[in-house]
């Protein structure tokens, strides 16, 4: 005699049982040269789990890449298996990055991303948005010093100003404070401007654990 | 002019109001304003919603905002999974959600250990940076109100929000263990990674209003 709640329960098993049969497994990098500091060198990246493949990739994927050139990328690959929130966090990432008709300049919204990789731990994030800080403010030297020494590293007023808040945003629970954008306006930032490094740095947050957990970077080859 | 168009959830949040300051400085950025609601769109009221339930999405989201002690966000949030779990397409055993996991926020909080990131590096230089912190479980006594799936996804969530520098091929594993599948992890990775964003959008403005 079974009661239906022990039906229940056998039914229910049953249906885990079949989903361990076909379980996924992740994908393991075990010979992987993987980067230990951080650095502006250009480094791979290698996913935990399968990217989609192209020959599954229908409209709303292609749609979801923003960028085609993007499918053979393993991150936005694996990304696409859910392409609405892909497509809509792209045009979030490049409106806040590349729209510089007005606001805060480029060079600054990459350091707000450098400075929330550094206190995140996002090695593969902090090299590719270092790069782009030392590329558009020319001043490599101080971009390295806050990889290497972290964000307390020595910055002139208006860096350290847009790392503290970067910083004190990115934590949990959030720590900006009304004292982080007075600094930020006393530094020359106006309301825009200020809008711009918390995008930035807002942002990051999302990056920065899609990035450090749907995979790994891999150090640069030779 | 102002772009002002309803429903946007940051907005709402805010308390934002046509031609107030902020409603001026998002319209500046008007891209960003409606992707911002285009992501929250994608996450919440989803057009092909696959196998991640509303039940789960929103509980998944009332944990990390509470976590975040994000005040009117996490209100929110709360509210929605209330919703949610009392909808007619929910399961009866949804009812007891919200209150499971209100409770498993408060355990965290109540640890005293509730400040981010923190957490290892691969072993190497960086190791000196190396800070510890709770390696949160949940509750026992709750395992089976919240189910395999969320359970899992709640533990893995702690660790997106707190120590994203020590996720790792196993906790991903854990997930599809408890019956995420590859593509539902990455819609659960994106859902708590935008809750990030949006949380700070909306900390970061309230200090401009």
């Amino acid at each position: 005699m079974t009661t239906p709640a022990q039906a229940a329960a056998a039914a229910s098993e049953t249906i885990v049982g079949a989903t361990t049969d076909t379980v996924e497994r992740v994908i393991e990098h075990p010979e992987l040269d993987r980067p230990v500091v951080f650095t502006q060198a250009e480094l791979g990246w290698v996913p935990w789990l399968e990217p989609l493949p192209e020959s599954e990739f229908e409209e709303r994927h292609w749609e979801g890449l923003v960028d085609a050139s993007r499918a053979k990328s393993p991150y936005f690959a694996l990304l696409a298996r859910d392409p609405e929130i892909l497509g809509a966090r792209t045009r979030t990432d490049k409106d806040i990055f590349y729209n510089a008709k007005e606001g805060l300049p480029r060079a600054e919204r990459e350091l707000a991303a450098t400075a929330t990789s550094r206190h995140n731990g996002c090695i593969f994030c902090a090299s590719v948005h270092s790069r782009f800080a030392s590329h558009h403010s020319k001043r490599s030297d101080d971009v390295q010093r806050l990889l290497d020494e972290g964000t307390d590293a020595a910055l002139d007023p208006r860096w350290r100003a847009i790392v503290d808040a970067s910083v004190a945003l990115a934590s949990t629970p959030v720590a900006l404070t009304a004292g982080h954008v007075a600094e930020l306006r006393a530094q020359g930032l106006d309301e825009l401007e200020i809008a711009d490094v918390i995008h930035g740095a807002a942002f990051f947050s999302w990056a920065n654990r899609l990035m450090l957990s749907l995979g790994e970077p891999e150090a640069p080859q030779g | 002019m102002t772009t002002i168009a309803p429903p946007d959830v940051i907005d709402e949040l805010l308390g934002v109001t046509p031609g107030s300051a902020i409603d001026e400085l998002r319209a500046r950025r008007p891209v960003t304003r409606a992707n911002a609601q285009a992501s929250y769109d994608a996450l919440f009221t989803p057009e092909f919603p696959g196998t991640v339930s509303a039940v789960e999405r929103f509980a998944v989201a009332a944990f990390v905002t509470g976590l975040h002690a994000s005040g009117v966000t996490q209100q929110y949030y709360a509210e929605q999974l209330a919703n949610a779990a009392t909808a007619p397409v929910a399961a009866p055993s949804a009812r007891a959600l919200p209150q499971a996991v209100a409770a498993e926020v408060a355990a965290v909080l109540a640890t005293g250990r509730a400040s981010g990131p923190y957490g290892a590096y691969p072993a190497g230089p960086l190791s000196v940076e190396d800070t510890d912190g709770l390696r949160y479980r949940v509750a026992p006594e709750r395992r089976d109100v919240l189910g395999v799936r969320l359970a899992a996804a709640l533990e893995h969530a702690h660790l997106l929000v707190f120590r994203p520098r020590e996720a790792s091929p196993a906790a991903l594993q854990a997930l599809l263990d408890a019956g995420w599948s590859t593509s539902d992890i990455v819609t659960l990775s994106q859902l708590v990674a935008f809750l990030t964003f949006q949380i700070r959008v909306v900390a970061g403005l309230e200090l401009l209003s």
